[in-house]
């Protein structure tokens, strides 16, 4: 095997590490950057060259940006006084993507899971609860899986800020083009206590 | 090799990108393990949440394999999510289940007793003395189970006030005489009965909890108790 056939080989290699790619897609994927050097694989490996340098965790929010502190925290744009909680970076733009929340975010970094081991102080939620304090914060919006886990941890919080500030959390039920039939009996039923009139 | 039961889902871990290892127990075939292929897809994983009954199927080549479930829901106990208490309570029986029990080891009862007490978190708020009385199922399933029903020094089955914390049985006011002190209070939530206040529920679990410190931890290497049932006790104990 040449050297050139080597790299290749390792790039693939390191491609099938990503999440959704096997060995058989990584090569795939290798192929068309090669062949595509000019317009594809020289953009993308300047882009990643520059986020590997350049990537990382807000110090405020936990958000991922490119500066100690993120867009998102610096905005002035931005209503104060409200924190959405997250789980994670994906979660907080997905929330971003609805467009729907003008406030700030705090990504907790996970869940609490007895299984997995994580406490409380293996989340950021200590630092949630200084937020609170120091950011003259109104409400918290609490924006967790409807999950065990999820819904554990955002019980926890609560209990740890209700007493000095508002506590909510999204609601939960039928999802916009969904079918009651198709509907699992424990979302039905979150729905028909979260009922509203019409 | 296969077989088909009901199982309570404990847990899972994720297995690849796509598979997860679930974790159950089982009312024929005790706690239980085995993959369950496109657990985390959109359609499977919200069955696979803890408490949740599911009729399972198990397949594997040899007995010792860890195997294969394919799984249909029978119940959903989603309903216990908005609910902070019985939440505590589900995580606590899944925490002890998963700490406690062996895997492949048959425990007559001890499912249905864990399912009907899932199914009441849901419906009574008498729910917190029928979790002490499972607690006081699950260490006599294991070999630790405490005789309330006499005193141990005189036979008496009127009057019991205390637990012997070694023996685990129980002892009436006469019969502690000077030991009183070294003795835990009987809850009356440990025999089903009393009003439910948390301060029977709290005694209650007071006197499980130190039988599962002292007898069940250092069978378990040592291992400290599950952090979800420290939880329960906390929340009990504020109501």
């Amino acid at each position: 095997m040449s050297d050139a056939t080597r790299e290749i080989e390792a790039l693939i290699e390191m491609m099938a590490k990503l999440p959704g790619l096997g060995p058989r897609s990584a090569r795939r994927a290798v192929l068309h950057l090669i062949k595509k050097r000019s317009r594809v694989l020289m953009p993308l490996a300047e882009a990643m060259r520059v986020v590997g340098e350049t990537a990382r965790e807000c110090l405020n929010c936990g958000n991922i940006g490119t500066s100690d502190i993120c867009d998102i925290c610096q905005s002035e744009k931005r209503r104060n006084g409200e924190i959405c909680v997250v789980e994670d970076v994906a979660d907080l733009w997905a929330m971003e993507r609805g467009g729907a929340f003008k406030g700030r975010y705090h990504v907790l970094g996970g869940t609490l899971s007895a299984l997995d081991a994580v406490g409380p102080e293996d989340l950021r939620i200590p630092k949630l609860v200084d937020r609170v304090t120091a950011e003259e914060v109104t409400e918290v919006i609490l924006a967790l899986n409807a999950t065990v886990d999820g819904q554990t941890t955002a019980h926890y919080i609560a209990d740890l800020l209700e007493s000095r500030v508002r506590v909510t959390s999204l609601a939960q039920g039928v999802p916009i083009g969904g079918e009651l039939d198709y509907l699992d009996d424990g979302t039905i039923s979150a729905a028909l206590r979260a009922r509203k009139s019409v | 090799m296969d077989w088909r039961d009901e199982g309570i889902v404990l847990g899972i871990r994720p297995h690849g990108e796509t598979s997860v290892i679930l974790d159950v127990l089982t009312a024929s075939h005790g706690r239980h393990a085995g993959v369950v292929r496109g657990g985390v897809s959109r359609k499977i994983a919200p069955l696979l949440q803890p408490g949740a009954d599911l009729d399972l199927t198990w397949r594997a080549r040899l007995e010792e394999h860890l195997g294969a479930f394919t799984v249909e829901p029978l119940k959903s106990r989603a309903v216990l999510l908005s609910d902070r208490r019985a939440l505590a309570g589900l995580n606590a029986v899944t925490g002890l289940l998963r700490f406690a029990l062996p895997e492949r080891e048959v425990h007559e009862g001890l499912h249905e007793r864990t399912a009907a007490l899932l199914d009441m978190m849901g419906d009574s708020p008498f729910w917190p003395i029928a979790y002490v009385r499972w607690e006081v199922a699950l260490l006599e399933a294991l070999g630790f189970g405490l005789d309330l029903s006499a005193c141990a020094v005189t036979g008496s089955t009127e009057g019991l006030v205390y637990v012997s914390p070694r023996s685990g049985r129980a002892v009436s006011e006469a019969g502690a005489g000077e030991w009183a002190e070294r003795l835990l209070p009987l809850s009356p939530a440990l025999l089903g009965q009393g009003t439910g206040s948390g301060d029977e529920i709290v005694a209650g679990l007071a006197v499980t909890g130190h039988f599962l410190s002292a007898s069940l931890q250092p069978a378990m290497g040592d291992r400290p108790l599950p952090e979800a049932r420290a939880r329960l006790v906390d929340l009990l104990g504020r109501a």
